[in-house]
């Protein structure tokens, strides 16, 4: 439902369109039936007949409004029934402008407009007759409040005018959205819309609606009948409707009668659980891998400082956290390009985080090699410092990342399994990030030089390679994974000086998990981690679910203390 | 070290109020201020820390106290438990403070409550708590679990026409406590066991997707469903996102949480929140002319007409009045004086009506159900007809419901009606 109550000049044309609508399908439910005795005379005749009571309705409209100054919820929405029962003109744009709250009183005679706010006026509109009413102060108008189950009648009554309505996706939309609140009168129009219906979804939409209306028929044939259309649907009003159906009452009879009926139900209800177990098995391996994927982002980095190179780089966390806020200060550069700012922020926030990485190497960890207590220590203290610079600059707060329309939502497989984008998004980037390090690695001179002075710092000094330069090098790009980790947590959690803290042990946790010094264990630790906090999450809660998962690391890294992957050769020795 | 970068960071108005009494060199009333100023919980506190200041302030223009200004003492306990207890007693021992206007977390305030009780120190606690304690040293001016979790059920329950009930919360001491009344208020109402759903969460839980997919099956029943929230601080805001991402909306099942407010919310993306419910004694969109009139004064005071009016600062100003009530009825700032006086004491709240403090010092406060809109406020949905007493001791809990708090007739915090005895313990 979009906001488009932009004022007169479109409410108008807009108006008319509805109007026409009304006209040709009434005109074409009478032209079939009375097609042979059709005179020009009788049509004229027709018509005086259809605005009489248009413009009955019309009056009623506006007597049916005039209480809503001072109604309660519940008058309101009765109200809200009465208007919709008399489809007067104008009752849609009325119906969208109550749910969208642009629905006010003059507080002075107490009289009903759909206003909209310019420059603190308000721009009012009479609903009845959709002609301008002038301005109004922000002080003299009112605003009629709505809850959340006045809003989920509003839109049950948008919907039955969205029938008519040009585009299927919003006729199918309309459809469910009639199904989950089925009435006599919605039942009554879904029956008269779907002769009229072309399109395949939307036909097929509406027959399970009339279908699961059927199920309370009287003829044992038709909820017979009904249950046969209904028998491929996954929807949870379908299922729990159908143990209605099986359920018994206290005196043992069954709520269905008919036993041939109560067997297509108890077959129907068994499939849909058949495929419900599967799905959520899908959607809970989609949710580990996501999770995993969440994981490898925030180690791969680590797996680089820490795997590649053996540095304890505690201020791994607050290098994401940097990564995070340049997403949040590209969004305050271009406030009007949100998604775009999202992309631009990959690249600004792998530049901002890898300089203060290499900052930090030359600083700090350069002169500490070898000296792993030290750099923990001076790592950590690196942290706590780039945590507290945050603060002053930005304060303590969160900060507000906004998530691109692109990034909301989910996409609905079917009733019961839907992938949220946000999740896939990050699954989609972790595999890119994770090919173009591996190639950095594997193709480039830069990725050469790096596995040298892993494996054999003294042998690649002899060879020319300068390993200082090198150390910085690979450091920063480590850094600057972490930076690109962050644009993608600031999708997912909240942007806070503390941001790092939180993701810094698991991140270890997967490098150790994976076995230092492997990119592909990193990245089947991260994923593995991630299933199995999934799996156990449902049974277990969240908080003993993460402790089952540590308390097996520990036996595991007991058991093999090298990681899933160990590295071979003279490298594993120093 | 620290005080001196207190100082520093602390209001004009400190400053300004420092210097007159330096010139006047007059006797002054310490009032000790007891909020985190850094780390996790300053993110909520830091403007309770102002809201005192904004009150001493105003109470100084009008010609102070007992014909004395009133003078702020502002610590930092870093939102570190013990350091509460230390910087406690620094205020009443070494700065002698009459009153203490502090705390949060319930953890912060139990970590002083001996610190109060041994020095006969004052305490008004302004924030929303899970019950089953009152003291003689502590007055309770935010909510108890009768004035703000049992009526927002009640309303779930009447109005909204839930049968079937997500209790989440984070795990700590309050969320527990509260689900605990909660789930037997409604077995005691008849929903079965399998129509609740418990879950707890560690602090700042970010990964919700599992738990949202469960709610949403859980939801799915064919029975109208509702999530009671206890969950705390910032990992609300993944949680939101996540039943927007898996498009559960405020109308299919709606969150009413006890922990967001305006403070929260403000510079949140919103988005993702609009229709879902909170439920406090206060709304910063109430429409009443105390109301206004004193966010106009905080706008000045902040010199920021877009600063935030919360419950809890709500509770500080009717803790603070009332205090200042006591004092001039007792013409002393003797703390037994005061605690004597105070009780039955009446000042206006912010949404039209009287808070009355009762003999087991907790308040009278109405409770109001409020709708998240777009721009971070409220839109009020529903509210109590008048003003509901504080109950210290719920009636819902075996343990707890046969104990009586009631400072005036049995001068006892926690007096079993059963046995007839008062417990003894000091809380």
């Amino acid at each position: 439902m979009s906001n488009n109550m932009g004022g007169a000049p479109t409410l108008i044309p807009k108006y008319n369109g509805v109007l026409l609508m009304f006209d040709k399908t009434t005109l074409m439910r009478c032209i079939s039936s009375f097609r042979h005795l059709l005179s020009a005379l009788q049509l004229g005749l027709l018509l005086t007949f259809v605005s009489n009571a248009r413009a009955d309705a019309t009056a009623d409209f506006a007597a049916a409004i005039a209480p809503l100054a001072d109604a309660s919820y519940s008058d309101k929405a009765d109200i809200i029934k009465r208007v919709t029962e008399l489809r007067a003109p104008g009752t849609r744009e009325f119906l969208q402008a109550f749910i969208d709250g642009n629905l006010y009183a003059r507080i002075d005679d107490k009289k009903i407009f759909i206003a909209s706010e310019q420059n603190e006026q308000f721009a009012l509109i009479d609903p009845v007759t959709q002609q301008s009413a002038g301005n109004a102060d922000a002080a003299a108008v009112d605003k009629i409040g709505t809850n959340n189950s006045l809003r989920k009648a509003l839109r049950g009554a948008i919907a039955q005018f969205d029938l008519a309505a040009d585009d299927p996706a919003i006729r199918l939309a309309a459809v469910k959205e009639m199904q989950r609140a089925p009435d006599d009168a919605s039942v009554e129009l879904l029956r008269q819309h779907a002769a009229n219906e072309r399109d395949g979804d939307v036909k097929q939409a509406v027959a399970e609606a009339l279908a699961l209306a059927d199920l309370s028929s009287d003829s044992a044939d038709t909820r017979l009948a009904a249950l046969e259309v209904l028998s491929g649907s996954l929807n949870s009003d379908v299922y729990n409707r159908l143990q209605t159906m099986l359920s018994k009452s206290d005196d043992g009879e069954y709520a269905e009668p008919d036993e041939r009926v109560r067997k297509a139900a108890l077959d129907a209800s068994l499939s849909i659980e058949r495929w419900r177990n599967y799905y959520s098995t899908l959607e809970t391996a989609f949710f580990g891998l996501s999770l995993g994927s969440v994981l490898v982002l925030t180690a791969i980095g680590l797996a680089i400082t820490f795997g590649v190179m053996g540095v304890i780089n505690m201020a791994h966390g607050e290098l994401m956290m940097l990564g995070a806020y340049t997403t949040y200060v590209m969004q305050l550069l271009m406030p009007n390009h949100i998604g775009a700012s999202i992309l631009i922020s990959i690249p600004a926030a792998f530049l901002v985080s890898g300089a203060i990485g290499m900052l930090i190497e030359r600083g700090v960890v350069k002169f500490l090699y070898g000296r792993p207590l030290e750099t923990l220590l001076a790592t950590f203290g690196v942290s706590l410092i780039l945590q507290q610079v945050v603060r002053d600059i930005f304060s303590p707060n969160n900060r507000p990342v906004e998530t691109p329309s692109w990034l909301a939502g989910s996409m609905q497989i079917n009733d019961v399994f839907s992938i949220t984008y946000n999740r896939l998004y990050v699954m989609l980037f972790m595999v890119m990030v994770f090919v173009v390090l591996l190639l950095i690695l594997k193709r480039t001179t830069l990725g050469l030089n790096v596995r040298a002075v892993a494996q054999n710092r003294a042998m690649s000094k002899a060879m020319g390679i300068r390993s200082a330069w090198v150390d910085t090098l690979t450091f920063g790009l480590g850094s600057g994974i972490a930076g690109v980790a962050g644009v993608a947590l600031s999708q997912l959690t909240n942007v806070g000086p503390n941001l790092g803290q939180q993701y810094i042990i698991d991140s270890f946790m997967v490098v150790v998990f994976g076995g230092v010094g492997n990119l592909w264990g990193t990245l089947i630790g991260g994923m593995s981690l991630g299933v199995a906090n999934q799996v156990l999450e449902p049974f277990a809660g969240a908080v003993l679910a993460k402790i089952l998962v540590l308390v097996a690391l520990i036996l595991f890294i007991q058991k093999r203390p090298r990681g899933l992957f160990p590295q071979k050769g003279r490298a594993a020795e120093h | 070290m620290k005080l001196n970068n207190l100082i520093k960071l602390a209001l004009p108005a400190v400053a300004t109020l420092a210097c007159a009494s330096a010139v006047h060199a007059q006797e002054t009333i310490k009032v000790g201020v007891l909020h985190s100023l850094s780390g996790t919980m300053a993110i909520s506190e830091t403007t309770l820390k102002d809201t005192m200041l904004m009150l001493i302030d105003e109470q100084n223009k009008k010609g102070g106290l007992l014909g004395k200004k009133l003078e702020a003492v502002v610590v930092d306990p870093r939102s570190d438990w013990p350091e509460f207890a230390a910087k406690a007693e620094q205020l009443l021992v070494k700065d002698k403070v009459a009153a203490v206007f502090g705390c949060w977390t319930s953890s912060s305030r139990k970590s002083v409550l001996p610190v109060f009780e041994k020095n006969n120190g004052l305490l008004f606690y302004p924030v929303q708590y899970e019950g089953e304690e009152s003291s003689k040293n502590v007055f309770y001016t935010g909510a108890a679990p009768n004035q703000q979790a049992i009526p927002a059920v009640d309303y779930l329950m009447n109005d909204v026409k839930v049968k079937r009930w997500v209790l989440a919360g984070t795990d700590y001491v309050y969320p527990r406590t509260t689900n605990k009344i909660l789930e037997e208020y409604l077995k005691s109402k008849g929903v079965k066991q399998e129509d609740i759903m418990i879950n707890y969460t560690p602090f700042g839980h970010d990964k919700w997707q599992n738990i949202v997919s469960d709610i949403k099956k859980f939801g799915s029943a064919g029975k109208k469903t509702a999530v009671v929230s206890t969950i705390n601080g910032d990992a609300n805001v993944p949680f939101y996102k996540e039943l927007g991402n898996q498009k559960i909306s405020a109308e299919d099942i709606p969150v009413v949480a006890f922990s967001v407010g305006e403070e929260e919310l403000a510079g949140l993306d919103t988005k993702p929140l609009v229709g879902h419910l909170a439920a406090w004694n206060y709304f910063m969109s109430v429409k009443s002319p105390v109301n206004a009139a004193w966010i106009k004064k905080w706008h000045t005071f902040t010199k920021n007409p877009k600063r935030t009016f919360n419950d809890p600062m709500e509770a500080h100003v009717i803790g603070f009045e009332m205090w200042v009530k006591a004092v001039e009825k007792a013409k002393s700032t003797d703390v037994n004086k005061v605690a004597d006086a105070i009780i039955g004491i009446e000042v206006p709240n912010l949404t039209g009506g009287t808070a009355k403090m009762l003999p087991n010092h907790h308040l009278t406060k109405p409770v109001l159900i409020g709708e998240v809109r777009a721009d971070g406020q409220f839109d009020i949905v529903w509210q109590t007809k008048g003003t509901v007493p504080g109950d210290a001791w719920t009636d819902f809990l075996p343990a707890s419901k046969d104990i009586e708090a009631d400072w005036v007739t049995l001068k006892c915090g926690n007096y079993n009606k059963v046995t007839k005895k008062c417990s003894g313990q000091n809380y």
